[in-house]
C-alpha cells in the first residue's frame, strides 16, 4: 500500500515538474557558479583594495540617499494615489510606475535631457547657481532614486489601502488633525509597508546601472558604484569583477533574508 | 415626536441640541468614495443603481448633561449614519447640531437634500471632528494597534493640548478607573474583549467630552463578559457629566444603560421614552418582538379595537380612534374546542410552529390573528400541539392593553 508521501509525489505531472526542474537550475546554477569561481584565498585582500572599496563606500552612500529621498517624496506620493480624490489619479498612477518598465538606460537618457547642460531644468540651474548636474555624484543619486523610487511607492500604496481609515476617524474623534493622524496613527500602523518599500528601494538602487552609466558616467570614486565596477572589471579583472559580484549578491541575499516574511509570502 | 427647535444662534443651553438630516443617494459623487478607477464606466453604472435607493435620516435629539439617551433599532435604521453626523464623520445635509451651545454643523441650503459635501462655501458653520468635544467608543473600539493601553488613552489628552507626563499621568488615573491599572502597558492585541472595552471607554473619556457617544459598546463581547462589562458600563455613564448618545441593537442594553430610548425606524424616530413607557406600549414589530408582545394596529371604539385584518377585539379599558392593541404571549390560552364562559376574544387558530423557549413552549398561531402564544410542555402535550393543526384561542379583554397609536 503506497504511503501518504509517495502517492502525493505521483500527483505531479512530468509535463509540469520537468520545466520547473529546469527553470530552477537556471536560476539556481549562475549563483553557484559564481561561488565555485570565487578566489576564496584572496578575497579578504581584495575586498581591503582601495578601488573595491571606493566602489563599495560610493553605492551604499548614494543608495542610501536615493532611498533617503524617495521616503521624503515617494511616501506623500503614496498618499496622494491611495487617499487623493481628484481626476486623473490612475493617469498618476500609470505614470509613476513607468520607471518600473523602462529601460533604465531611456530613463538616463531622459535624465540627461532634462538635467543636462541644454535641459530645461539643468541650463537654469547652470545659469542660475553655476550647478552641473551630469556626471557627478548627485547624478548617481538622481538616477537611482528615478528608478527605485517607484517600488517605494506601489509598497507605500498598497499598505496605505490595505490600512483601515478608521483608526484615523477614531484619531479625528480624539482631537488629531489630518496631519496629525497621519503622522501618529497612520504612518505607525503601515510602518511595516514603509520598511518592506524602503529596503526594495535601496536594493534596486544599489543594482541600478542602466541610467547611472548614461546620466552619471563611469568615474572611480565619484560615480562609479558596484555594478560599473563590475562592468569594468570584466573586461580587466574577471576574479576583481566576481568579488565585486559576490559582493552585491551577499547584499541581495541579505535584503530578501530580511525581507522573507513579505517578500515570500503571497500578498 | 416633538422635537425642539434647532436654534441657528449658539445659545447658552447645556447639553446637545441636534435635528440630523443625512440624506444619502442622491449625489453620485458620493458613492465613488472608494472606487478605485475615476474613469471607470462600471463604476458609474453601479453608481446609477444605488441612486435609486436613496436612504434619509430625519432625528430630532435633545440630551440633557449628565443623560443618556439611547438609539435602539434594527440594522440599516441610520443609527451608526446618526452617531457618524454627531460625532462629525459624516456631514449633516440639513438641520444642525448644537452642542453646550456651540454650533457644530449647519448645512447653509435647508432644503433637505444636501449633497454631502462639507466644505465650507456650503455651510454656515462646520466645526470638525478633531474640534468637537466629544469621545466616541467604536463598535470594534479601534484601540491604535501600536499604542499600548495607556498611550491609547492618553492619545487624546496628548492632541488637545496637554504635556506627555501629565497626559499619562491622566490616561493612568482613567485606567485605574475601568480597573486596569495592571494592563497599562499591555499592547490592544494583548487585551481580552472585554478589556479593550474598558480601555476604549477610558480613552473617550480622557478628554471630558461634552457628549460621549457609543457605538454598539458591547455588541463585540460574549455573553459573559457582556454581563459584567454592561453593569461597568453603567456606572461609567452615571459618573459621565456631559450627555451620552449610546446606539444599539440590543433592547436589554438600551433598556440598562439608558435614562430614555429612541426607537429608529428607516432613519426615522417611532417611539420615544423611558424604558417602561417602550416596552409597555410597543408601537412598531420590531419593539412588540424585541419585548415579547403580539402587536396589532387598527381603529378603537369604546371597548373594541377593530384591527386591519377585519378582527375585533374586546378590550377593558375604552379608547377611541387609531390605536395599538397589544398582549402577551403567556396572556393567550389554547383549546381544543371552542371555549365558552367569560366575555372575552376567541378565535379558530392553526399552528404553524411550536419552539422552545425557556421552560414552556412558543406556539406560532396563523389564522384570522396572528399571534404567538406560550404554553406549558403538559398542554401542548394535551392539545398534541403539532404544525397543522387546529385549536382555539382565547385571550380575556383584561390581557389586552389598547393605547393611542
Amino acid at each position: 500500500m503506497p504511503t501518504a508521501r509517495t502517492r502525493r509525489r505521483r500527483r505531479i505531472p512530468a509535463a509540469l515538474l520537468a520545466p520547473a526542474v529546469l527553470g530552477l537550475a537556471f536560476l539556481i546554477l549562475p549563483l553557484a557558479g559564481l561561488l565555485a569561481r570565487a578566489p576564496w584565498s584572496e578575497l579578504p585582500a581584495r575586498l581591503a583594495e582601495p578601488a573595491m572599496l571606493d566602489a563599495l563606500r560610493l553605492s551604499l552612500v548614494t543608495a542610501t540617499a536615493a532611498t533617503a529621498l524617495s521616503l521624503l517624496f515617494g511616501v506623500p506620493i503614496a498618499w496622494l494615489l491611495a487617499r487623493g480624490d481628484f481626476p486623473g489619479r490612475s493617469l498618476l498612477r500609470a505614470l509613476v510606475t513607468v520607471p518600473l518598465v523602462l529601460p533604465p538606460v531611456v530613463g538616463g537618457v531622459a535624465l540627461l535631457l532634462v538635467f543636462g547642460r541644454n535641459g530645461i531644468v539643468g541650463s537654469w540651474l547652470h545659469d542660475r547657481f553655476d550647478l552641473t548636474i551630469p556626471f557627478t555624484t548627485t547624478a548617481v543619486v538622481l538616477a537611482m532614486t528615478f528608478v527605485s523610487m517607484p517600488f517605494l511607492i506601489v509598497s507605500v500604496e498598497g499598505a496605505l489601502r490595505g490600512a483601515d481609515t478608521r483608526f484615523e476617524e477614531a484619531a479625528a474623534t480624539l482631537g488629531a488633525g489630518r496631519w496629525t493622524a497621519f503622522t501618529h496613527v497612520t504612518l505607525p500602523m503601515i510602518a511595516p509597508g514603509v520598511l518592506a518599500g524602503a529596503v526594495l528601494c535601496w536594493a534596486r538602487a544599489l543594482g541600478e546601472f542602466g541610467a547611472t552609466i548614461t546620466f552619471a558616467g563611469n568615474f572611480p570614486g565619484r560615480t562609479q558604484t558596484m555594478p560599473l565596477a563590475v562592468y569594468l572589471a570584466l573586461q580587466t579583472d574577471m576574479e576583481a569583477a566576481i568579488v565585486l559580484s559576490l559582493l552585491l549578491l551577499a547584499v541581495s541575499v541579505i535584503v530578501l533574508a530580511s525581507l522573507r516574511d513579505r517578500w515570500t509570502a503571497t500578498p | 415626536m416633538d422635537g425642539h427647535p434647532v436654534n441657528p444662534e449658539p445659545h447658552p443651553q447645556q447639553g446637545l441640541d441636534a435635528h440630523l438630516v443625512v440624506v444619502r443617494g442622491t449625489n453620485p459623487k458620493r458613492g465613488n468614495e472608494s472606487a478605485t478607477d475615476d474613469s471607470d464606466r462600471s463604476t458609474h453604472r453601479r453608481n446609477a443603481s444605488r441612486d435609486d435607493q436613496t436612504f434619509r435620516l430625519d432625528l430630532r435629539l435633545r440630551v440633557e448633561p449628565g443623560e443618556t439617551v439611547a438609539l435602539l433599532g434594527p440594522n440599516g435604521a441610520g443609527k451608526t449614519t446618526a452617531l457618524r453626523a454627531l460625532a462629525g464623520l459624516e456631514p449633516l445635509s440639513d438641520g444642525g447640531i448644537i452642542l453646550d451651545g456651540a454650533l457644530l454643523d449647519r448645512p447653509r441650503n435647508s432644503t433637505g437634500t444636501g449633497t454631502g459635501n462639507n466644505s465650507a462655501n456650503t455651510r454656515d458653520r462646520w466645526v470638525p471632528p478633531e474640534h468637537r468635544r466629544i469621545g466616541v467608543v467604536f463598535q470594534d473600539y479601534l484601540l491604535f494597534p501600536h499604542l499600548n493601553a495607556l498611550d491609547n488613552v492618553a492619545f487624546g489628552p496628548r492632541r488637545r493640548g496637554t504635556g506627555r507626563a501629565e497626559a499619562r499621568g491622566l490616561a493612568a488615573d482613567r485606567l485605574a478607573r475601568v480597573g486596569l491599572a495592571d494592563f497599562a502597558k499591555r499592547r490592544p492585541s494583548q487585551l481580552s474583549g472585554g478589556q479593550a472595552q474598558r480601555v476604549a471607554l477610558a480613552r473617550a473619556l480622557a478628554t471630558d467630552p461634552a457628549l460621549l457617544l457609543l457605538d454598539e459598546p458591547l455588541a463585540a463581547l460574549d455573553a459573559r463578559t457582556r454581563l459584567d462589562t454592561r453593569v461597568e458600563l453603567h456606572r461609567h455613564l452615571a459618573g459621565h457629566a456631559g450627555a451620552a448618545v449610546l446606539v444599539t441593537h440590543d433592547p436589554v442594553d438600551a433598556l440598562m444603560l439608558a435614562d430614555r430610548l429612541i426607537v429608529i425606524e428607516d432613519g426615522r424616530a417611532v417611539q420615544e421614552g423611558d424604558a417602561e413607557a417602550v416596552t409597555a406600549r410597543p408601537r412598531t414589530d420590531y419593539i412588540a418582538r424585541l419585548v415579547g408582545l403580539n402587536l396589532y394596529r387598527g381603529t378603537a371604539s369604546g371597548r373594541t379595537v377593530v384591527l386591519e385584518s377585519g378582527t375585533v377585539l374586546a378590550t377593558a379599558e375604552p379608547l377611541d380612534g387609531p390605536a395599538f392593541a397589544a398582549f402577551a404571549p403567556s396572556a393567550v390560552a389554547l383549546f381544543r374546542d371552542e371555549p365558552d364562559g367569560s366575555p372575552r376574544n376567541t378565535w379558530r387558530a392553526s399552528v404553524s410552529g411550536v419552539h422552545r423557549h425557556g421552560d414552556h413552549l412558543r406556539v406560532q398561531l396563523d389564522g384570522p390573528l396572528r399571534a404567538a402564544a406560550d404554553v406549558t410542555p403538559a398542554a401542548a402535550a394535551h392539545l398534541a400541539l403539532a404544525p397543522g393543526r387546529d385549536v382555539w384561542a382565547a385571550v380575556k379583554a383584561t390581557e389586552i392593553r389598547a393605547y393611542p397609536a
